[in-house]
């Protein structure tokens, strides 16, 4: 601790940490003060008028203090000074009132510049549909066929202090969004349960998914580059657990990338019938049941009292895998239990339930496999 | 004479009529709140103190941040200048206590138990409120733990009582001002006081119409602020912030009256522009009512919204401006000293200018895009909120206090707790300007290790600022208990105004028979 605060007292004295220093690569943001400039034209827009502001301010600041300071050391009684008594002068205050709004009328010209291209949203190249989940973001290539979901990928044990925090603590995902350089690229934002918001500093991107609406933002850079961000809009316990990364890649490794994952999807289509054993569903389910079901029903499988039921001993849990499924397909209805049916693939729903039905004392025995679940979807 | 205070205890406190003693128990009342308020905070910042999660739960994080909001906005700040306005706005306009004493008592013993049960929740089955003090829709309708009607019912209780309470001033200026205390004659702290219950009586039923769509969603079937039943989780937001921003300035603007009082007593010179004073007071409410969408910037709204919300945001600045200017001014060729009471109005001055700034660059909607629910604003409303309406809180309480009791405190004591809070405050909250533009977002129960230097300096800076509040408390006992006896009516050299004109200590009844301004 002595070691860090050192280190931070002797960053405030280099000039580097100066609060107008500038941007601050992604990757070195460890003394990052001031907003990053970024690698789009939205973001750059957004720090030069934050800059603007900011000098706007400090000077106005120095008039104003200044003036303050020298009155607090110049009229003191101390000093022997007895009080004046005018008070009111017209010129002065029509000067006053004038003065601060000519300034405003300045400063509105390049903040309408500004925003009027955070809302140039027309003709994109590509169109990625953007959901808010509690809590992890799911991106869909429109017209690609390709859909998956970000999700947290530091442990719960280094959330909890059992295990070291790695370099990337609760900056890295499961599956990054990939996006192509010099295309423009719009998100389509819209959230699945309550509202998130999806943040990427870097872009200047920040754009409420709101259930049930959609919101447009859009993002064009030559830099490729990893960039992470954040959810932004209070979402429940685990707000501070769904980051954003966003991978920009040269445009052929990016089509390269698109391919493998088009491949993917075909392949994972063909092997959905496979049988799998007791015990690679246990070890799959596990995986899944942290990711996406501990949150809640915590790793115990114990739940919290009162606001999410426990798993461990739950008749659901113990009676027929169809129900079992079907609250996972379906969710529960005015809970936060949500349907995970477009979040988790088959595969993954057929482990956790096969894993919620043989782990912590639970010993139904049976085994749930992928297609079961797939004739579940089909069946309704 | 009239009656003194009733000689038990019991009916002394809860059946008192007397503006005086409400004003006691709103004010006991809102530092009680306070300490709770700040005890949340404290869980906070000792969580936040480094990455990961150490104490407690995120679930548990979560509670505490609504709870420090609602309980700081509603049960500290609030209370707080309703106290203040009973014990000095009779006094300052020369009437023998409020309009209606009887609807005073109820409207303060409404809150003790609206907060005793906003408060209990924590301990029911599901936690308390965990969709923060903003409450948005749909996280506090369909995925809200059960308890959330405890705190739909505990809104209502504050809202009655905050509206018997402004009709109560409203009331009282109107018919019970002194022959010639005119409009234009009341104190500004009176003025500021009145705008402000017009605004409380204007936008608290929005409130409770906020919440009353909240229980119908939740409880009856309703989709107000559900999409998927052809509602619009979006509704709520422009319900709450239609409330909302009032309410931040229903917050401010009995503190800007505060300071108004006490710059010009420590300058000994009048102040600068009296009634550009009050036109720019009646401004900024005005404005209050159509600006706040500028809290929605990222929801998506059309560019015609934004750009409209931007501009009339922007506005704001120009009659803050004036106040500004106005106080400094009338320092200017005063004969200044720099007792407790006017330590903390200086250091209100010059924080929520700085806040004023802030809130200036959050007005222009493109760079909002970058801080909106960032630590920057955290920072920013702390230095209007805390710097603004607490700092001139505690202002107002070493100001009257010796003409409450008749007991001057300790200057020395008042002054090392300035000195503490003031510089705790800054090590508190200008380090979260720095962790919001790196990117850290607000209601993080934890976060990446890139901003674990500048929030274990922010927690420092926070336990710091809690414990110069037990100094505030310890002083303000002393004084009452042990402080030195004065009887000056005057009480400070430059005190100008009725309140000053009777006894010290106040009497039990004051102004029996109206004073007469000329």
């Amino acid at each position: 601790m002595m070691k860090r605060a050192k280190a931070l007292f002797l960053g405030l004295l280099s000039p580097s940490s100066l609060l107008l220093a500038g941007s601050v690569s992604a990757e070195s943001a460890t003394r990052q003060l001031n907003m990053p400039r970024g690698v789009t034209e939205v973001s750059q827009a957004a720090y030069d008028i934050h800059m603007i502001m900011i000098w706007i301010c400090t000077v106005i600041g120095v008039l104003v203090f200044g003036f303050m300071f020298y009155v607090m050391y110049a009229h003191r009684k101390s000093r022997g000074v007895t009080a004046a008594n005018f008070h009111e002068n017209l010129v002065v205050e029509i000067l006053w009132t004038i003065i601060p709004a000519l300034i405003l009328i300045v400063m509105a010209v390049p903040a309408t510049t500004a925003l009027l291209k955070v809302y140039d949203t027309g003709n994109p190249d590509i169109d990625i549909k953007v959901t808010g989940y509690q809590w992890k973001w799911q991106y869909e290539y429109i017209g690609e066929g390709v859909k998956f979901m970000s999700e947290l990928r530091t442990s719960q044990d280094e959330i909890y202090g059992r295990a070291p925090k790695g370099e990337h603590y609760l900056r890295e995902v499961t599956q990054p969004l990939v996006i192509p350089t010099n295309k423009k690229v719009r998100f389509l934002i819209t959230g699945n349960d309550v509202i998130h918001s999806w943040w990427v500093p870097d872009f200047g991107v920040k754009r409420d998914a709101v259930p049930g609406l959609f919101t447009a933002a859009w993002a064009k850079t030559d830099q490729p580059g990893t960039y992470v961000g954040e959810c932004t809009e209070l979402c429940g316990l685990g707000h501070a657990f769904m980051p954003v990364v966003v991978e920009v890649k040269e445009e052929a490794e990016y089509e390269e990338w698109l391919a493998g994952k088009k491949e993917e999807a075909a392949l994972y289509a063909s092997t959905i019938g496979k049988q799998w054993t007791f015990d690679e569903l246990m070890v799959k389910g596990e995986e899944v049941y942290g990711r996406s079901c501990a949150g809640c029903h915590q790793a115990n499988g114990e739940g919290i009292a009162g606001v999410f039921p426990a798993l461990k001993d739950s008749p659901i849990a113990l009676g027929p895998a169809e129900g079992h499924i079907g609250i996972l397909i379906e969710g529960v209805a005015g809970s936060s239990m949500q349907s995970f049916a477009e979040q988790l693939s088959e595969v993954e729903i057929a482990a956790v339930v096969h894993y919620e039905r043989n782990a912590w004392g639970n010993d139904v025995g049976d085994i749930v496999q992928p297609i079961d679940v797939l004739n579940f979807k089909q069946s309704q | 004479m009239a009656h003194g205070p009733s000689q038990n205890f019991f009916s002394r406190w809860l059946f008192s009529t007397n503006h005086k003693d409400i004003g006691t128990l709103y004010l006991w009342f809102s530092f009680a709140m306070f300490l709770l308020g700040g005890f949340f905070a404290m869980v906070i910042r000792a969580e936040l103190f480094q990455p990961g999660m150490q104490l407690i739960k995120p679930e548990f994080f979560v509670q505490m941040t609504t709870m420090h909001g609602l309980v700081m906005v509603f049960g500290a700040i609030m209370p707080a200048f309703v106290g203040l306005a009973n014990w000095m706005i009779p006094m300052m306009i020369g009437a023998p206590d409020m309009a209606l004493p009887r609807m005073n008592n109820l409207s303060f013993w409404i809150l003790p138990f609206a907060f005793t049960m906003l408060t209990a929740t924590l301990f029911m089955e599901g936690g308390g409120p965990n969709f923060g003090w903003t409450f948005y829709a749909p996280l506090s309708t369909t995925y809200a733990p059960d308890t959330v009607n405890y705190f739909i019912f505990g809104v209502h209780m504050m809202g009655a009582s905050s509206i018997m309470g402004s009709i109560n001033i409203i009331a009282t200026v109107m018919n019970m001002r002194a022959p010639g205390m005119t409009y234009m004659k009341m104190p500004l702290f009176v003025w500021t006081w009145v705008i402000t219950a017009f605004l409380l009586v204007a936008v608290m039923p929005v409130l409770a119409g906020a919440v009353t769509m909240m229980l119908m969603d939740i409880n009856f079937g309703t989709s107000f602020f559900d999409a998927a039943g052809g509602g619009d989780p979006v509704l709520f937001q422009h319900v709450f912030w239609f409330f909302g921003h009032p309410e931040v300035y229903i917050i401010i603007l009995p503190a800007f009256g505060v300071v108004s009082q006490i710059i010009p007593t420590f300058s000994r010179k009048p102040l600068f522009g009296y009634s550009s004073m009050v036109y720019a007071t009646a401004s900024i409410a005005f404005l209050s009512f159509i600006v706040w969408a500028h809290h929605m910037f990222t929801v998506g709204m059309p560019i015609a919204g934004e750009l409209y919300f931007m501009y009339a945001t922007m506005l704001i600045a120009v009659p803050t401006g004036v106040k500004v200017f106005n106080w400094i001014t009338t320092m200017y060729k005063g004969a200044l000293t720099f007792e407790t009471p006017m330590l903390f109005s200086i250091a209100f001055v010059i924080l929520f200018t700085f806040g004023g700034f802030t809130g200036m660059m959050l007005s222009i909607a493109a760079a909002d895009t970058q801080y909106h629910d960032t630590y920057f604003v955290v920072a920013h409303f702390h230095y209007v909120m805390v710097a603004g309406a607490v700092f001139s809180g505690t202002a107002a309480v070493y100001y009257w206090l010796p003409k409450w009791c008749g007991r001057m405190y300790d200057e020395t004591m008042g002054k090392v707790q300035f000195w503490i809070a003031f510089i705790a405050f800054n090590i508190t909250f200008m380090p979260q300007h720095f962790l919001g533009l790196a990117g850290m977002p607000r209601r993080y129960s934890d976060y990446g290790l890139q901003f674990a230097d500048w929030n274990m300096v922010s927690s420092i800076g926070a336990f710091l600022y809690g414990g110069a509040q037990l100094l505030f408390l310890y002083n303000v006992i002393r004084t009452i208990g042990w402080g030195k006896p004065i009887d000056d009516p005057q009480v400070w050299e430059g005190a100008v105004g009725l309140e000053w004109t009777v006894p010290t200590p106040a009497p039990f009844h004051t102004f029996s028979t109206p004073p007469v301004v000329k």
